[in-house]
């Protein structure tokens, strides 16, 4: 029996760091207000009184500087973890990480290793607006050459870090402001959970199914799945069963337990806090509709996402444009009243 | 330049104003967030109460606002930083309007769309931004714009200590000097960058220091001054009417509040704020004026009673607004 403990995914995520600083002295921590701060989000929690200031470095507000120098320590046989405050701020630095940490291993014919972790908070829902509240892990799944990780909860999340640092190559690690467990800011309940002591992987393109259902599949990732799964439990109470699927990483991404679901639900909606064009839900559509003949829907498929629009900041707005539990409920009842064209046919 | 009776009362009078509707923002920004209105467990949460998100005020640093704007026309363009109530106040930027974006409300200046970080206010040529050194570009286009339309308008960029370690300081400086555009560039030195001190982020002591690298006037105010600020910056903004380029101002000046309300603080000396208060450049104006004979005890009390009504009538303006209809997030992405 190995000892666990509830803890928040802030929590899970300095731990997972700690036991690989621990584990491996190339390891170490750039970002802004890492150290004395802990990570605005509480990701670096208590590490600068462990590690002391020459792993856990304060960086200046020069993020193409500390980024490129994370791809050019890892090139230099270090494993940096380096954290962008918020994803929405890769606009000051994007050089750095899709010209250069994404494709020097590439361009280099496999001959160098960047094992660089790149950690950043993601979503809304608290009203900060749109500079401050994308997810855009689509953004950055698009782009060939970074790994990209989306946890929903503590114990997935120390598990993809751990995998994450000992992975050779760029990995984003993205996680919600709204499931960190922080004691600022309202979030949901199910995302802090047991979290083993010892350290463990979780290897990356494994999608879980959270919750099994039969009459239409859910796929989400990060909050959004601890939205679902409320949502669950309402069309469980109106005597619906969904199942329900967190994609976990989105490169690699898991297609086969997306189209095993759908084959068995026969309906599928995606729920994302993204953007709507040209995302995570286009790809996991387009997944299905190319397996088409294998998988037989019953329903056209649904998508809820971020409609297009950046992030407003007042509160019916931004309530509007995020999809909600109830827009998820509503969702999946609207998926039972339609058919397919075929199906109408025949 | 010595300052006239008629800028010295604004000056201050827009200092009590600014000072007064931060520390109304910092009350009224609590309500909803703290228990037991909010979720069982938390502290405080930034998302409840009739002002959700971040808010990031500037109690302390008003002399930066007004020294400069003091100087400035209506046709001169102002770009400031996260914390922008005080450059927005200072650049006439209407209360009601300002404060009904950040109550989310309808009548605001962005309908409700951009809040305390995002206000625009194209009248009065007053922009800000959520993102940090991202002010001194958009001031090189402004000043970019004046020259080719042949107008002598100036643009300020104001940014924090912090951003001028960021790429776009040192590309905006060098490319306003490169063009010699009509631009200032005012360093809002308040020490910390988050929780990060300055002494912690920057290789050299000053950023005004930097202006060599580019050729430009480099001015440093030691001093949170309002009268200091104005007469420092004048001769930076004469230069830049008359088209002989851009200049960088640094102000060591005060933040008496958290990054953002609700910040802990941990990080910061805990007699720090106590100290920096004991220098408080209101009463300190309030003392030029008087010694100067500028301004009697009752006029004093008139000017403070005026700058707390419309703070006031404000903060009630956007409560009694309406909310924009939620389905409004689908309008203007384009025009």
């Amino acid at each position: 029996m190995t000892a666990s403990r509830k803890l928040t995914m802030a929590q899970a995520i300095s731990e997972a760091i700690a036991q690989e600083m621990e584990r491996d002295a190339k390891v170490f921590v750039m970002g802004e207000d890492i150290g004395k701060y802990g990570g605005i989000f509480g990701a670096t929690g208590g590490l600068l009184d462990k590690f002391g200031k020459d792993r856990i470095m304060d960086t200046p507000i020069s993020e193409t500087a500390f980024i490129g120098t994370a791809t050019g320590a890892a090139a230099a046989g270090m494993r940096p973890i380096v954290e962008l405050m918020f994803v929405d701020f890769f606009g000051v630095c994007m050089d750095q990480i899709y010209n250069h940490l994404a494709k020097n291993t590439y361009m280099a014919g496999g001959n160098i290793r960047l094992p660089v972790v790149l950690t950043t908070a993601i979503g809304g829902g608290y009203n900060d607006a749109a500079q401050h509240s994308q997810c855009l892990y689509a953004t950055f799944a698009h782009m060939p050459g970074i790994k990209v990780v989306v946890p929903s909860n503590a114990y997935d999340a120390k598990g993809l870090m751990i995998q994450a640092i000992r992975d050779d190559n760029p990995v984003m690690f993205m996680y919600h402001k709204g499931i960190m467990g922080l004691p600022w800011m309202a979030y949901f309940e199910g995302s802090s959970n047991e979290v083993p002591q010892e350290p463990y992987t979780i290897a990356f393109g494994q999608a879980k199914v959270v919750r099994e259902g039969k009459d239409a599949t859910i796929v989400s990732i990060s909050q959004m799945v601890q939205k679902a799964l409320v949502a669950a439990d309402e069309l469980a109470r109106q005597g619906l069963s969904a199942e329900v699927i967190d994609l976990r990483t989105l490169v690699p991404l898991d297609r086969n337990t997306v189209l095993k679901s759908v084959a068995k639900t026969g309906r599928l909606l995606i729920a994302d806090e993204d953007y709507l064009g040209y995302g995570l839900s286009g790809e996991i559509s387009a997944t299905v509709a190319e397996n088409l003949d294998t998988v037989k829907l019953k329903a056209p498929i649904k998508r809820l996402a971020v409609p297009n629009v950046p992030i407003p900041y007042s509160r019916p707005l931004e309530q509007f444009v995020i999809p909600q539990v109830g827009s998820i409920v509503d969702g999946v009842r609207k998926l039972l009243e339609t058919r397919v064209a075929a199906a109408l046919a025949a | 330049m010595q300052a006239s009776k008629e800028a010295l009362l604004w000056m201050y009078e827009t200092m009590l104003e600014i000072r007064d509707y931060e520390e109304t923002m910092a009350n009224v920004y609590l309500e909803g967030k703290l228990p037991p209105h909010i979720q069982k467990g938390l502290a405080f949460d930034i998302g409840s109460g009739p002002v959700p998100g971040e808010m990031h005020l500037a109690a302390g640093q008003e002399p930066v606002a007004v020294g400069v704007c003091a100087h400035l026309k209506k046709t001169d363009t102002v770009v400031g930083t996260h914390r922008p109530h005080h450059f927005a106040i200072a650049k006439g930027v209407p209360l009601d309007r300002m404060t009904a974006e950040i109550f989310g409300k309808v009548t605001g200046l962005g309908k409700g769309k951009g809040g305390h970080m995002h206000l625009f206010d194209p009248e009065h040529n007053f922009s800000c931004s959520g993102i940090i050194g991202a002010s001194l570009p958009p001031a090189c286009g402004a000043g970019l714009a004046a020259k080719k339309l042949g107008k002598d308008w100036v643009a300020v960029a104001f940014f924090g200590e912090g951003a001028a370690n960021q790429g776009s300081f040192h590309e905006s400086l060098n490319l306003a000097a490169l063009w010699q555009l009509p631009v200032i560039f005012v360093c809002e030195d308040n020490q910390w960058a988050i929780s990060v001190p300055k002494s912690e982020s920057t290789c050299v002591p000053w950023v005004a220091d930097r202006a060599s690298a580019y050729g430009i006037p480099g001015v440093l105010v030691a001093n949170n001054d309002a009268l200091e600020v104005y007469e420092a910056v004048a001769p930076l903004i004469e230069r830049a009417r008359r088209g002989e380029g851009p200049g960088l101002i640094e102000v060591k000046t005060d933040r008496y509040l958290g990054h953002f309300q609700g910040d802990p603080e941990l990080y910061r000396p805990k007699d720090e704020v106590a100290t920096l208060r004991k220098n408080d450049p209101i009463p300190k104006l309030a003392g030029v004026l008087k010694s100067l004979g500028m301004m009697t005890e009752s006029e004093q009390g008139a000017i403070a009673a005026r700058a707390k009504k419309r703070v006031a009538g404000a903060f009630a303006f956007a409560r009694e607004s309406a909310y924009p209809a939620a389905q409004d997030a689908l309008d203007d992405v384009f025009v």
